[in-house]
């Protein structure tokens, strides 16, 4: 039986159809079609799903649409401010950070979740940060340099409000 | 972390005929604005109204007769729309058309199995539902019953005459053997001071695009048109075999593949599913779309070409090489969907970097029931060059020499490029030495050395472990003609369509899809350099729709290829574009066309300084052509087909100029190993890389690393593990591991420059150089544990290898320094 979810996802309320069963991932995709988060695997190893849930980093194959049930979900979509790039997508772009760009989104939803809990990471803490998310492109090189070259970018700049607070 | 290096016989990129000079640089690619924002298209963001999904059912077994299929149960599920068999499909689709001659041209493949199975994974019935999760449900109810039957599990036995047959219908396992036989082996063989025999292996994995395998049909059962959304990579080259097997004629099937999330040669071996999604939908009169699950993917994606050796190298005692001679086994699994091209595709690096003349190879294809081989980065040639490093190794280890020294006593030398090798193949240049010095240095060898010592004093185990590589590209479909002389391939080509409209922009289209390497920046690239225009406004049409790009048989996006095929055809393209552009240009400024200069978006005489912007040319030609004589060409729109200068191979002596350009790369690792537990520590890996002139610096250097670590855990963390029941090990990434951030060190890259003599604009192809860290970390752990006297002949070293390699040991005598 199908009910009826509402949450609010990049600031707008949203609402949709889901199976108890259904992933948050595919009510994100097939009922929202906010299609920028992946899919990459079936057991949660490879993170292309990430997305902030009540702004923790989640791999929304491992939670039930219906959990999200009322709650805030951040997706890539929402990262752009009247029409710029936020910092992380900018500097990604910059520092050839991704080639393929499946694993980009949840690569840049992750390195958020990191940036908003700790603005000046080393390399280590990058690194640690990004391990859940696989990258079958890059070698992971290139992310590590975008991410700290955000992090800069972002000391030197207030952040735009996370679209939890802007909604 | 980078510097661009130039050797000494390297020249910088050529100063473009006009404009602006953006080959060369390092810009950011256009196509990172979709993907930083989520506005990617794959192939599962494509949504068609009415869509029905499938879900597949697997085989369990390796090896096993289909007694019977009940899909009853599962056909009265909720939301199904229909169930098919292997045997329903078969009524309603031909076999694939088979690249092997006689007999195993006769084998039978289907997009599901038909009377057997023959590894597991395979897909033996398929559910059609409204949607994934339904279709799922219902998979489950299909209720199969199996004979089950002893399973072939490597290719050794599986060619031995009293192996159980997987294909009946030929009698044999065999896909393909044949004898290569280059210079004078036995003659080499009486002059060695020494003979080395060794048998490697080369182990099964594949490199896991982190896109699955999709596509989605969508029959008009009113035009009598298929669209076929795919992120097959190789669209156009698999069209034939999905035209006959769908009996529908070529011209009633648009084929569209949007942006592809990764392949590395994965995603070329997926045409048996875009023949099933493509028939469901003809027979449903709805889009059907499949997308794969990871497991499907491990179990019945792609994996790389498993390869054993047994060989013979002779040697003489300063340490040159002077013959190899043996046999190579490929194990392809269960169906040869691509093969047995791989048992001619490493003759394109049959003698490596080395410049020894003697080789003989008795190379055999052979059926088993794991999961069909197929393209996967370094296809076919990295097996045989990790051949190559190793052999390099055991000869400096057996003559006590320098692994480093034997190398470069071996090695073609710059001042013999370009380099014809005894099969035919010609090396376009490079300096082989210059890169593994460079190497050196950049590990600092000799400290390095020093740091062993002391850590092996306090029972620490260091090692450092140096590998060279050819990557080739470009590559003479005619080779294929080695192992079935009737096949109706050969050369190779690319075409580009560069046209201006009538506002004067510009546009560019090619054939190859974009998976990753950033094809529309080095298009505009390319197009900008050669019409003086800025990158950003020339507008590259993403993705491939064969409506839309031109393309040709050979089009596609593998074996490195579109930097020299698509750079070929964009060049040709853009040049003569430039050439009607002057002539219409000078006609208006009542000039000649060879003062028409193109630069920041006009045409101008260099001689009167006046001039048009390309808006005034596009709107003359195109709208308001009768201020142009009648006789003037004003079609703004060119095509243009590249096309190397290939002959077809002789089949009987097997030689031929394979591939058209060479780049090499020489890579660098230290490790750390634990002798307890068997853990290998990357500590350190650097890579030099010359693929001759690049187009775009960032995305040749984002390509050299992503391949270092396919290679780097390919060696250390995957493998396609099959147990000996037939069943794979490695159902998930829980068991195949893929290198995640905190498993690789940041790998650390130098470019040579040495342009090619070859390939157009000097460029080289890039990418699947990572076969080289295969036989750098081999090298590397056995250089850890030399004091353990420990070898190894297999290209996985997991800590259980390489624990009971140790098992019993004890360091002798600490090593020399
Ligand atoms: S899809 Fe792989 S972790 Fe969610
Ligand atoms: S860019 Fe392709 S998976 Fe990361």
């Amino acid at each position: 039986m199908k009910r009826k979810v509402s949450l609010r996802v990049n600031g707008e309320e949203r609402e949709g159809w889901a199976e108890d069963r259904m992933l948050l991932v595919h009510f994100l995709r097939d009922e929202l079609n906010l299609t920028g988060t992946h899919i990459g695997c079936d057991t949660g190893h490879c993170g292309a799903c990430t997305v902030l849930l009540d702004g923790k980093s989640v791999k929304s194959c491992m939670v039930l649409a219906v959990q999200a049930q009322g709650r805030k979900v951040e997706t890539i979509e929402g990262l752009e401010r009247e029409g710029k790039l936020h910092p992380l997508q900018e500097a990604f772009r910059e520092h050839h950070g991704l080639q393929c760009g499946y694993c980009t989104p949840g690569m840049i939803l992750s390195s958020l979740y990191l940036l908003r809990h700790n603005p000046s990471p080393s390399e280590e803490e990058i690194r640690r940060a990004i391990s859940g998310n696989l990258c079958r492109c890059t070698g992971y090189v290139n992310i590590v340099k975008a991410v700290r070259a955000a992090s800069e970018r972002m000391a030197t700049r207030v952040e735009a409000p996370s679209t939890e607070e802007t909604g | 972390m980078s510097a661009a290096r130039t050797s000494p016989r390297s020249v910088a990129v050529p100063a473009p005929a006009e404009g602006t000079g953006w080959v060369g640089k390092s810009i950011p690619t256009k196509e990172s604005v979709r993907f930083t924002t989520g506005h990617g298209s794959y192939l599962d963001d494509v949504k068609l109204e009415g869509t029905a999904h499938i879900a597949l059912v697997h085989s369990p077994y390796a090896h096993a007769r289909i007694r019977s299929i009940d899909v009853k149960e599962a056909s009265a599920m909720p939301g199904v729309l229909a169930v098919y068999t292997g045997e329903d499909i078969r009524k309603l689709v031909d076999p694939f058309m088979q690249l092997a001659p006689p007999p195993a041209d006769k084998v039978l493949d289907y997009p599901l199995a038909v009377e057997k199975v023959r590894f597991v994974g395979e897909p033996v019935a398929v559910v059609v539902a409204r949607d994934r999760y339904l279709a799922a449900d219902a998979a489950e109810m299909v209720q199969v019953d199996y004979d089950v039957l002893p399973p072939v599990m490597d290719a050794e036995s599986a060619a031995s005459p009293s192996a159980p047959i997987l294909h009946e219908a030929i009698g044999t396992n065999r896909v393909w053997d044949g004898v290569y036989e280059y210079g004078d082996v036995d003659g080499a063989f009486a002059q060695a001071d020494l003979v080395i025999q060794e048998k490697f292996h080369y182990h099964r994995f594949n490199s896991a695009p982190l896109e699955l395998n999709a596509a989605l049909a969508s029959f008009d059962r009113r035009t009598g048109e298929l669209t076929l959304y795919t992120n097959n990579v190789m669209p156009m080259f698999c069209m034939p075999l999905v035209a006959s097997s769908l009996r529908l004629p070529s011209d009633r099937i648009r084929v569209i593949v949007p942006d592809v999330g990764g392949s590395f040669g994965n995603k070329i071996n997926s045409f048996p599913y875009m023949v099933l999604v493509s028939v469901l939908s003809m027979q449903l009169g709805r889009p059907v779309k499949w997308t794969e699950l990871r497991s499907e993917f491990l179990a019945a994606g792609t994996h790389g070409n498993e390869r054993t050796f047994q060989i013979e190298a002779a040697v003489r005692k300063d340490g040159t090489l002077l013959g190899l001679r043996g046999e190579a086994f490929d194990d392809t699994g269960a169906y040869a969907r691509y093969e047995p091209a791989g048992a001619v595709i490493w003759a394109q690096v049959a003698f490596s970097m080395y410049r020894h003349k003697n080789l003989r190879l008795h190379f055999h294809s052979v059926f088993t029931n794991k999961c069909p081989v197929g393209p996967n980065r370094g296809y076919s040639r990295a097996q045989h060059l990790f051949l190559y490093e190793r052999i390099m190794d055991r000869i400096a280890d057996r003559l006590g020499l320098d692994r480093g020294e034997v190398r470069e006593r071996n090695f073609v030398r710059a001042d013999e490029m370009p380099y014809q090798a005894p099969n035919g193949t010609v090396l376009d240049g490079g300096d082989y030495a210059r890169a593994l010095h460079r190497v050196q240095e950049m590990l600092d060898l000799p400290s390095l050395r020093a740091q062993q010592k002391a850590l092996r004093a306090r029972g620490r185990y260091l090692g450092v472990g140096i590998a060279a590589a050819l990557d080739s590209a470009g590559n003479n479909f005619a080779q294929v003609r080695v192992i079935n002389p009737h096949l109706p391939f050969s050369g190779n080509s690319e075409s580009a369509r560069v046209w201006m409209d009538m506002m004067g922009r510009v546009h560019v289209a090619m054939g190859p899809t974009n998976q990753g390497q950033g094809h529309e920046t080095m298009a505009s690239q390319i197009v900008a350099h050669e019409l003086g225009l800025n990158p950003e406004d020339v507008h590259a049409l993403p993705g491939f729709d064969s409506h839309s790009h031109p393309y040709t048989g050979h089009s596609g996006a593998y074996a490195s290829r579109t930097a020299v095929m698509g750079g070929g055809a964009l060049l040709g393209a853009a040049r003569e574009l430039r050439r009607r552009i002057q002539v219409i240009a000078a006609h208006l400024l009542k000039t000649a066309p060879e003062d028409i200069l193109l630069e920041k978006g006009e045409a101008r005489s260099r001689r009167t300084g006046n001039a048009l912007p390309l808006s005034v040319i596009g709107g003359v030609a195109l709208g308001n052509s009768l201020e142009l004589p009648l006789d003037m060409d004003t079609n703004l729109s060119v095509t243009y087909v590249y096309r190397p200068p290939f002959r077809i191979p002789s089949h009987v002596d097997k030689k031929g100029n394979f591939t058209l350009t060479y780049s090499y790369q020489v890579h660098g690792a230290v490790v750390e190993v634990d002798p307890e537990t068997g853990k290998v520590h990357l500590r350190r890996y650097v890579a030099v890389d010359d693929c001759g002139n690049m187009i775009n610096p960032a995305i040749v250097e984002g390509q050299v690393i992503g391949a270092a670590v396919h290679g780097i855990e390919a060696a250390l963390l995957c493998e396609a593990k099959y147990g000996a029941d037939g069943q794979l090990l490695a159902s998930s990434f829980t068991d195949y591991l893929c290198a995640t951030s905190l498993d690789v060190p940041p790998v650390e890259v130098e470019h040579f420059i040495t342009p090619s003599t070859a390939g157009p604009m000097g460029v080289r192809g890039v990418g699947e150089g990572g076969g080289t860290a295969l036989p750098a970390l081999a090298a590397a752990v056995e250089d850890a544990l030399s004091p353990f006297g420990v070898t190894f002949q297999d290209s996985h070293l997991t800590p259980e290898r390489i624990q009971s390699a140790m098992r019993g040991r004890a360091p002798t005598v600490p090593s020399p320094p």
